[in-house]
């Protein structure tokens, strides 16, 4: 007779896919983190100081960000932005014990996931 | 065993918790800044991107924001670093240039803000 006490395996399914919303919405947070580190900071300081610099400079850029394929560049680093910046709003009220239940912080990952999608798409948008 | 947690350690690990979340809302509000001026006002010309950030809020308002995105960084990659590189060698000397490449934009940015 085994104790009633006695430890049961636990198994945490931690493959991406199977992954959880709340979990999904983490492990982005923290990949689009290290992509905004390297390469979006310097590359935004080196475009802010070409554009700033000199109005050819100006120009120059302009017509480089103009090009569909840098467009659709641009794009992915604003996606990746607003998903930091929706996952990261959420943690600041998880911090504050708003929306901490199960449902409602399944719900608010979710949330974080389209309003990310919805910025992106509004830029896309805006752009074309 | 102690069932509890000795007291010690050098508790800089609250101040950077803490300062990641208080440099995130501060990155929000410019956030939401910038997209009301790139909504209502998109600046199309040279001298309207320039006039932007000539004028003295703006200017400080993105320098503050660079200031709490580079510590928000620091403390970002420094535990992803904590994380994933186990040797203390390797850790360290990341860590370094990590911060080395921090400190650089910091000042990068003053020179673009400040510098002409």
């Amino acid at each position: 007779m085994k104790p009633a006490t006695q430890q049961r395996p636990k198994y945490y399914d931690l493959n991406l896919a199977n992954l959880p919303a709340a979990g999904l919405v983490s492990i982005f947070h923290r990949i689009s983190g290290a992509f905004l580190f390297v390469p979006a900071i310097p590359a935004l300081l080196y475009l802010m100081q070409a554009t700033l610099g000199s109005e050819a400079g100006f120009l120059h850029w302009k017509g480089v960000l103009a090009m569909p394929v840098v467009k659709v560049i641009l794009l992915g680093f604003v996606w990746l932005y607003a998903h930091h910046f929706f996952a990261g709003i959420r943690y600041l009220l998880l911090d504050l014990h708003w929306g901490i239940g199960k449902d409602s912080s399944r719900a608010s990952a979710r949330l974080v996931f389209v309003l990310g999608a919805l910025a992106t798409l509004a830029l896309a948008w805006r752009i074309w | 065993m102690a069932a509890f947690k000795l007291p010690v350690g050098a508790h800089y690990g609250l101040t950077a918790w803490l300062m990641q979340r208080l440099t995130a809302v501060v990155m929000v509000a410019y956030t939401l800044l910038m997209a009301g001026i790139a909504l209502w006002c998109p600046p199309g010309n040279y001298s309207d991107w320039k006039g932007l950030f000539s004028g003295s809020f703006l200017r400080l308002a993105t320098m503050l924001f660079f200031v709490a995105l580079l510590y928000h960084a620091w403390v970002g990659v420094r535990d992803i670093i904590m994380d994933y590189i186990k040797p203390t060698g390797l850790r360290l000397t990341l860590q370094a240039l990590v911060g080395t490449a921090l400190v650089f934009y910091l000042v990068w940015s003053v020179s673009i803000l400040w510098g002409r």
